[in-house]
């Protein structure tokens, strides 16, 4: 089969046309259209205008200081509970129950907050039982890195979760019986031992939460400006395409980034 | 580990159990009701929705594993290591997008193109992002397979259609079922994409909860979710039979 030439262009053509149309054109366009302006001119003020007006590079750095936040939190939560979760006894059904809700479609999970969170909801009710008053919860900053957190928290635990149960118990039980405390095998031997899986995590929850547009809209109240909710504004409402497809290409840079610094180093073992 | 277990399912259990209240809104309890389940049967426009959403699905992760399935056949027949890298990492372009920038890239497409927006271009973007993901499932699959039945079947006399559909295919039919699975939850939970490349007539279920979503809580929605939640059960339940069964299968059979 491997020297037919007809045979491999069957298999070759559907296959590297998807690539050429929908890989490589859709990139080349959005390199294009960000440097074109209204009048279809070759230009780099887009770019220029992004990194000299008073509005785009804030709402970038911004946006990535709310990506850091939303990644902190959910590996702070997600690297003890990988941990205990590897030394459960029925890991595989406790596994599934995580990923389960994944399932769920993200937009009805994100609706499901709406309710939890508004005036009369269930926290406030709760808080107001407990005696500290209503609040306004929904709308604001930490709404949005809360809902955030819980949507992307499967993601750092899964990668987590897989290296840290890839560990060999004996190299655990050798820092035991040597004497190590819990919490320096936790420090010096799990972490750098699943350090792949947390990196792994890092790229699935760091660069979603940059582009994230419809949590900034429905939870956030348009206080938050993420990215992605920038680009979204650029198509949808103002319709300038050009400096949408400028914030777009800044967007795949700013992946592009997260990717080099979380990519795997060597093969030590 | 259990908070984080209950944080995980506080909204989820939160909708269901509300969607049981005969009340209009997501607070305060009135009474124990299936009034939103009538509202919802009742609806033809989210029921259609619904419908397409699951065509949409099911139709663009059986085009998605052929071409990818395809692609992973071409793929493992390169001989040069440096000519499949470079077709691994574009292929790899398409999985690390943040899905804005794909939704936006193809709006731009279809719009150069002069295609109309609605179920084909949603279609048409579902099959393109779902592909890269099915070649991943099937491609270690082909690597590792024994090539000494290939071999045989050729010293035989057995001609190409007949290796392919008679060993090959049968071999790496559960990564092309794992794919389709994949690409099935990828078009059903998509809402980024398909928000940019949708027109005025077509609607997912993502996109919908969406709009109605931005005008407020509507119990029927919970209702839905409810519904939805039930049928995901019941899928990792039949996933997790079939796995059991092939298991078990293979293992008396070796």
């Amino acid at each position: 089969m491997k020297d037919n030439t007809r045979a491999k262009a069957f298999f070759a053509i559907p296959y590297i046309s998807w690539l050429a149309v929908f890989v490589i054109v859709p990139i080349a366009l959005l390199v294009y259209q960000s440097l074109t302006n209204a009048q279809g001119n070759l230009t780099l003020a887009n770019f220029h205008e992004f990194i000299t007006s008073d509005v785009y590079l804030p709402m970038a750095f911004n946006s990535v200081f709310y990506a850091l936040i939303i990644t902190a939190i959910t590996f702070v939560i997600s690297f003890p509970a990988a941990y205990v979760l590897s030394r459960l006894k029925h890991r595989q059904l406790w596994l599934m129950l995580i990923i389960l809700p994944t399932w769920i479609n993200v937009l009805l999970k994100t609706y499901a907050f709406l309710g939890l969170l508004s005036k009369s909801g269930l926290i406030n009710q709760l808080f107001a039982t407990l005696g500290f008053g209503t609040h306004n919860l929904l709308f604001n900053h930490v709404s949005f890195i809360f809902v955030a957190v819980y949507l992307e928290l499967p993601f750092m635990l899964l990668p987590i979760y897989n290296s840290i149960n890839e560990i060999d118990p004996d190299i655990l039980k050798a820092s035991r019986d040597l004497g190590a405390k819990p919490v320096n095998t936790l420090t010096q031997l799990v972490f750098p031992l699943s350090i792949n899986g947390i990196k792994s995590g890092i790229q699935a929850v760091f660069i979603p939460s940059l582009s994230l547009f419809m949590l900034t809209t429905l939870i956030g109240g348009n206080k938050v400006m993420t990215l992605g909710s920038a680009i979204e504004l650029h198509f949808i409402v103002t319709q300038n395409w050009h400096m949408g497809s400028t914030i777009a290409i800044v967007l795949i840079f700013a992946m592009a980034v997260t990717m080099y610094f979380t990519r795997e180093r060597g093969k030590r073992k | 580990m259990l908070l984080v277990m209950i944080l995980l399912y506080i909204p989820i259990i939160f909708l269901v159990v509300y969607s049981f209240n005969g009340g209009t809104i997501m607070s305060g309890w009135g009474g124990f009701s299936f009034v939103h389940y009538q509202e919802l049967f009742a609806d033809t426009r989210l029921l259609k929705i619904l419908l397409d959403t699951f065509i949409l699905a099911i139709s663009s992760a059986t085009i998605a594993a052929f071409i990818g399935t395809v692609g992973a056949l071409f793929l493992d027949s390169l001989q040069n290591k440096k000519t499949l890298n470079t077709f691994l990492s574009l292929n790899n372009v398409l999985l690390v997008s943040p899905d804005v920038t794909i939704g936006v890239s193809f709006l731009i497409l279809f719009t150069i193109l002069g295609f109309s927006l609605g179920f084909v271009s949603v279609l048409i973007s579902h099959i393109a992002f779902s592909i890269p993901i099915v070649l991943l499932m099937v491609l270690p699959r082909l690597r590792e397979m024994d090539n000494t039945l290939v071999m045989a079947a050729r010293d035989l006399g057995a001609k190409r259609g007949t290796i392919l559909s008679q060993i090959v295919i049968p071999e790496i039919w559960p990564s092309i079922m794992a794919g389709f699975l994949l690409a099935l939850t990828y078009s059903l939970d998509d809402f980024a994409v398909t928000f940019f490349v949708t027109g005025n007539g077509f609607s997912t279920l993502s996109v919908e909860i969406y709009s109605r979503a931005r005008q407020g809580v509507s119990l029927e929605i919970n209702a839905l979710s409810a519904l939805m939640f039930a049928v995901s059960l019941l899928l990792v339940f039949a996933y997790y039979l079939y796995t059991t069964y092939t298991d078990k299968k293979a293992r008396l059979t070796k």
